[in-house]
């Protein structure tokens, strides 16, 4: 084990873990290089775990299915990061997503944001689908040239599933946006809430320039164009303004997190802190 | 022929309701497109994306043709008698009656 990977201890000791314990949590000290593909990683496991919550409550039966469709693709695309990142570092899937505190997860805080509740609707979750998506497309394409060749085969099979999250999305972008008076009114609350967020996507910091000397993958900065060359068609096509840049910065990809991601962690981490190493 | 209360009722309906798609999969190259369920979508683009969610999320097919459901022109079940029953003492219409040399393989 990476001796900058050292288990907590716990309050119980493996053998009697009961059901009424919480198993403590793993410390995380990555690399920059596992830093940035935890960030990849936890943004993927982080939306998951957000269009999952619409399971039983999207507008119509088959939109449930195609938000859980893609839930699971973010979910598999999570798992095979983190496995390979736990390789290097002694941890497997299972621990790196569910043992791990607040402050060690990287992902951004535009995935975090509630979906649908605290005022949120249908329109935020489709706009950051949609916001999301194109990152995450344009990032996988560019993966499939990494130096680290797991990390390439990984985008391979990513960049076909993304491709279809992106054109899912954008479908739903123009049909609420020009759709009717409510749901345009909807879909521009929705841009003014989550826009500010997406700073966040294209920031450089320290990680950005190890993986991208590394080779292991690009500077976040590199990503914008393409992004906007897939948001700005469908913003126009929707009726929708790109808003101006703000001074905000939201801060999840350094594992400063909102109020919310407490919460949604607790939610999605108890099984595991309950029983440790459960399986089906 | 006037239109019954239910007609009146079912039309009244669909005019608030996405209209109905059949979905056809086809679950391999070479074989044909087979009748696997039907949704509701508010235009062929919506409805292709929402058959491949519901129909081939278990890799069940390589191809879709999403058809209206309102345009399919369907025989009457009431004509069943009348359209099949014809033909139940008709056997030799089943080419069973040659002798196939084995060059031509599977007919």
């Amino acid at each position: 084990m990476d001796t900058a990977f050292a288990p907590l201890p716990t309050t119980a000791s493996a053998s009697n873990a009961a059901a009424s314990t919480t198993t403590g949590s793993i410390v995380c000290e990555p690399t920059p290089q596992q830093a940035y593909l935890m960030r990849i990683a936890d943004s993927c496991l982080i939306h998951a775990q957000r269009l999952a919550e619409w399971s039983g409550h999207a507008p119509i039966l088959e939109e449930d299915i195609a938000l859980t469709n893609l839930a699971l693709d973010l979910l598999g695309q999570a798992r095979a990061l983190l496995t390979h990142v736990g390789r290097q570092t002694g941890f497997d899937e299972d621990q790196l997503a569910f043992l791990r505190d607040e402050r060690d997860f990287r992902n951004f805080t535009l995935v975090e944001l509630p979906g649908r509740r605290a005022g949120r609707d249908f329109a935020d979750a489709v706009l950051r689908n949609f916001l999301l998506s194109a990152w995450m497309n344009v990032l996988w394409g560019k993966l499939e040239q990494s130096g680290d060749a797991e990390v390439a085969a990984i985008a391979g099979k990513a960049v076909k599933e993304s491709r279809y999250h992106v054109a899912h999305a954008a479908d739903w972008v123009p049909r609420l946006g020009d759709g009717s008076e409510e749901s345009a009114r909807r879909m521009r609350q929705a841009v003014a809430r989550l826009w500010p967020y997406t700073e966040e996507l294209f920031e450089t910091d320290a990680v950005d320039t190890a993986a991208a000397e590394a080779g292991l993958g690009p500077m976040r900065a590199a990503l914008r164009v393409d992004w906007r060359a897939i948001v700005e068609p469908v913003f126009a096509d929707a009726g929708l303004q790109v808003p101006a840049a703000g001074a905000f910065r939201s801060t999840g990809s350094r594992g400063v997190h909102s109020e919310h991601m407490g919460y949604l962690l607790a939610e999605m981490q108890t099984l595991q802190r309950s029983f440790p190493g459960g399986q089906w | 022929m006037t239109a019954s209360p239910t007609d009146l009722a079912n039309a009244k309906a669909q005019a608030h309701e996405w209209p109905l798609w059949e979905v056809f999969v086809r679950p391999r190259a070479g074989l044909d497109h087979k009748h696997c369920g039907s949704l509701h979508a508010a235009d062929p683009k919506m409805a292709l994306q929402l058959a491949r969610e519901v129909y081939t999320r278990r890799q069940e097919g390589v191809s879709l043709w999403l058809v209206r459901s309102d345009q399919i022109v369907a025989s009457d079940p009431a004509d069943k008698a009348m359209l099949f029953d014809p033909m139940e003492d008709k056997v030799y219409r089943h080419p069973t009656f040659y002798e196939l040399p084995p060059e031509v393989g599977h007919m």
